[in-house]
């Protein structure tokens, strides 16, 4: 069971990840599938985050005197999460701008039937 | 099945290079604040294509939009709470932004997350007082003014130390707010950026949405 503990943050990660892919694949309502986007980059960010982890860490800052440099976390993962953050937000952004067009195009926004419709 | 998972590596020691900047990154770029001289010193070529990217996209969402401007219809106005509520937390929000902007090589925190704050207050004036809009000219001056700050102290350590963002400013006491030599100057240059550019996504999808 400890060992399960260990992983739990691994195993939110990969459910985070699986949920977004669910949403992406099955639905048919183009912001829900966005939405599961978020959800998938969510996984992913937090992913990362966990492969740099350390037991009983702190954050990778020297905001006050005393704090063991052995114990902080791995900065690497923490900067390349910001970045991945920021890049969310634009393809969030990007996305929905795509949406609002599909749905002043089409009258519609489920995927199903901007199919069916002719261009 | 739980031998198998405990060979998954977790909590392990650090890898060489992360702890090369937490052992030696105060000395090298004199930020506190690891994650900040990562993201602004050893990586800073790649924090200017993230910008980049950030820029492209809030102009590629201009472009698709602007070709479908609707007409314009008539708003409701917000409640009173919520407009006295708004003109009260908007500037309390903006100093918090412009806290965390400064203080990015000190505490958690730097260009983009106070970017992001000083862009919800934005939102937040949006919500409330809905006739009101942002100046389009001053957030694009600042946008450009931003990138334009970011690869100009680039430039400038290429000039004088042969590389591309060398931190050619004196680094000063670590833990004081002036310290760090360009890496606060960079971040801020990337708040302003960010700041302005979320608030003109925000200023785009409104303006379609009415």
């Amino acid at each position: 069971m400890s060992v399960l503990h260990n992983y739990a943050y691994y195993a939110g990660a990969f459910g985070l990840i699986f949920i977004g892919l669910y949403v992406i694949l099955t639905k048919h309502n183009l912001i829900k599938v966005i939405i599961g986007l978020g959800i998938l980059e969510t996984g992913v960010n937090l992913f990362l985050i966990c492969v740099g982890y350390t037991r009983n860490g702190t954050a990778p800052i020297f905001s006050r005197a005393g704090l063991d440099a052995e114990l902080m976390v791995d900065p690497v993962p923490q900067a390349l999460v910001l970045t991945a953050i920021v890049i969310g937000v634009a393809v969030l952004a990007l996305a929905l701008s795509l949406a609002i067009r599909l749905y002043h195009h089409y009258g519609t926004l489920n995927l199903r039937e901007i199919r069916e419709q002719k261009w | 099945m739980s031998l198998s998972l405990a060979k998954i590596p977790f909590g392990q020691p650090k890898p060489k290079i992360a702890r090369h900047y937490i052992d030696r990154g105060i000395e090298e770029t004199g930020a506190v604040n690891v994650v900040t001289s990562v993201v602004v010193s050893y990586r800073g070529f790649d924090t200017l294509g993230e910008v980049t990217v950030l820029f492209v996209a809030a102009t590629g969402l201009g472009a698709v939009l602007r070709i479908a401007k609707t007409k314009a219809a008539a708003i409701e106005p917000a409640s009173f709470v919520l407009r006295t509520g708004c003109r009260v937390l908007f500037p309390l929000i903006l100093v918090f932004g412009s806290y965390v902007l400064i203080h990015g090589h000190l505490t958690p925190g730097g260009g983009f997350q106070g970017g992001a704050i000083v862009a919800s207050a934005f939102v937040l004036i949006y919500l409330g007082c809905r006739e009101k809009r942002i100046n389009d000219k001053t957030s694009t001056v600042l946008e450009s003014l931003g990138g334009v700050t970011f690869v100009v102290v680039g430039l400038i350590g290429l000039a004088v130390g042969g590389y591309f963002l060398l931190n050619f400013m004196p680094k000063g006491q670590p833990y004081s707010l002036l310290s760090a030599g360009v890496i606060p100057v960079i971040y801020i240059a990337i708040g302003f950026k960010v700041g302005s550019e979320l608030t003109g996504i925000i200023d785009n999808l409104i303006e379609e949405s009415k």
